[in-house]
């Protein structure tokens, strides 16, 4: 980890007790979902993270305290460093609240992670679907949504696929 | 699938003014097949008169579920997905996919991959670069631009097919170095190229820089601010042109950036033309950073000695059984990677192309999700038009050059 997030993750332990990890030199901060909002303003006005470079999360089904990491990557131009904010959420909750005011790039960011995820931001501004139709039943990122694969049909599974999927008929 | 959904404009109420739910100003869908939109990109625009009051962008149209499919395969595999991203940028895309890989396992790289992964993928830089000037040209009705450009584009595309088979979807650099060492012709083909494009530069700049109809249509068009560009998260040379200097290139070096002598062209304008300015600079650069790397290109092998990951040369494989077990285990299971998770970001034609890797202690992609900078900087459109007329609209959305491969994914 760089020297120079020494003191801001400090900050961050101090006032919203804050877990680090670190994995290859990178910095992994996890705060709560009440926290987060303010733990952004934080490091966007005060330590100069003024860039939201990725915002995304990952599924860890079927773990389900915390079955989601929503995960905020910030980069600092004017310092040129980085830091990671994760945020766990509950299966039985899925809520964090929005980004979008502080970083106006969470806007669309959040929108792609509830379509992806169904992971709720709240007061949104425009919380809809981005890249899925707006019909779409389910999340597609979620590790219990399978992948659409089609299964090729051999000699040994003929009629099994026959009657699964049948011809399209005439 | 002939069904037709109505849309009322309730569902856009909170995006576009009241005078829209009075029908005082118009709706006006363009695309997704207009041809301006570089891509299948729906704007939905709220206009009084020709004047663009809102602009709503939809986008989805290219969704492929690039992350979800590589969830499903072994990171060799993967790879392949990441050409299919940013189409313009196919190596561009690998380099940035395998330094996620190889942060991941921490695997080294030979210093001649190195040099190589440069060249080309500065090559790369110059070709999307080209497209983009070509299409941007023939959005503002400079059509021999467009020929000119696919000329030169063709000759890079050569060079990718000398090293690697394939002209776009080349995989080319695999974890721990490239597929294979280039071919003794690559460094005529990359001297000639050089040579020739300096010249084409000027030609370009020839044609459009001074001329005044191009400034016209440019000037003063599409104003961006750095503070506006950092809170929307734009990056690359849209960032450039509104005077940050910002380049990941020089910011956090990657592939031996750092011993190359290169300048990061900025414009404090952050307008259209500023953007236009920027990238022709880029050229200007990309060709420098070829030059030195071409020059002191280090002999030596071309991918790193570690079996583990990755596979060992043909001939090996023949007289050593360890080797044959390697190849074996590399093909049919893949290499595990540990159960953590990296960000590794390079500068692509378009901005910060980040990669953030999930592994899980097998041999396949926990979590890969790809931060796209055509994505981010698309997300800057509505506040950047406002105001304008709807040709503005054509040049604007031209000069921040998105592909919509990369938004989708």
């Amino acid at each position: 980890m760089d020297k120079r997030l020494d003191p801001i993750v400090k900050d961050l332990q101090e006032k919203f007790s804050a877990t680090l990890t670190e994995f290859r030199e990178e910095a992994h901060l996890f705060v709560t979902a009440e926290q987060v909002v303010s733990a952004l303003t934080l490091l966007r006005d005060t330590h100069k993270f003024e860039l939201l470079s990725a915002l995304t999360a990952s599924d860890y089904y079927p773990q389900t305290t915390p079955r989601f990491h929503v995960i905020y990557q910030l980069s600092s131009v004017s310092k040129n460093l980085t830091l990671q904010v994760r945020v766990p959420v509950n299966a039985a909750s899925l809520k964090v609240p929005t980004a979008a005011h502080v970083y106006k790039v969470a806007n669309w960011r959040e929108r792609e992670v509830f379509d992806m995820f169904g992971i709720v931001f709240e007061g949104h501004p425009d919380p809809r679907r981005i890249l899925m139709p707006e019909d779409t039943e389910g999340h597609p990122l979620r590790k219990d949504y399978p992948l659409g694969y089609e299964e090729p049909q051999f000699t040994f599974n003929f009629d099994e696929i026959r009657v699964v999927k049948p011809a399209p008929k005439e | 699938m002939s069904q037709i959904e109505e849309v009322s404009v309730d569902q856009f109420k909170h995006l576009v003014s009241e005078r829209a739910i009075r029908g005082e100003t118009m709706l006006l869908n363009m695309g997704p097949q207009h041809p301006s939109t570089h891509g299948v990109l729906r704007v939905l625009l709220e206009l009084d008169g020709e004047t663009i009051v809102n602009c709503i962008p939809d986008i989805g149209y290219l969704h492929t579920g690039v992350e979800k499919n590589m969830e499903a395969k072994t990171f060799q595999k993967a790879e392949v997905m990441t050409d299919r991203l940013d189409y313009m940028n196919p190596l561009g895309n690998n380099l940035s996919y395998v330094l996620a890989v190889e942060k991941l396992v921490d695997l080294d790289v030979p210093a001649r991959a190195q040099a190589i992964r440069v060249i080309l993928v500065e090559l790369q830089r110059i070709a999307s670069h080209m497209v983009w000037l070509g299409a941007f040209g023939l959005d503002l009705a400079a059509m021999s631009m467009f020929l000119y450009c696919f000329r030169e584009r063709e000759r890079i595309l050569d060079i990718f097919e000398l090293v690697s088979g394939q002209r776009m979807m080349t995989t080319y650099i695999r974890p721990g170095g490239v597929w294979r060492d280039v071919p003794v012709e690559f460094d005529k083909a990359v001297r000639e190229f050089v040579q020739m494009f300096h010249k084409r530069v000027d030609e370009y700049e020839r044609l459009l820089t001074r001329n005044p109809i191009f400034i016209d249509r440019l000037v003063g068009i599409g104003y961006l601010t750095v503070e506006t560009a950092l809170q929307y998260g734009v990056t690359g040379p849209n960032l450039r042109a509104s005077g940050s200097d910002w380049d990941l290139r020089k910011a956090r070096p990657y592939m031996g950036y750092e011993q190359y002598d290169f300048n990061i062209p900025t414009r404090p304008e952050g307008d259209t033309y500023a953007r236009y300015i920027v990238r022709i600079e880029e050229l200007r650069e990309s060709l420098k950073i070829i030059e030195q790397a071409l020059n002191k290109m280090p002999l030596g092998p071309v991918n790193s000695d570690n079996r583990k990951f990755v596979p060992p040369p043909r001939a090996e494989i023949g007289v050593s059984m360890e080797a044959l077990i390697h190849h074996f285990k590399l093909w049919t299971e893949g290499f595990p990677a540990p159960k953590n998770s990296v960000y590794s970001a390079v500068e692509s034609p378009r901005g910060e192309l980040g990669m953030y890797l999930e592994g899980d202690g097998g041999p396949k992609p926990y979590r890969i999700h790809l931060r796209t900078p055509s994505f981010d900087n698309l997300a800057v459109l509505p506040e950047i038009v406002k105001g304008h007329l709807v040709a503005d609209l054509v040049a604007i959305l031209a000069s921040i050059d998105i592909v919509l491969g990369d938004i989708d994914r």
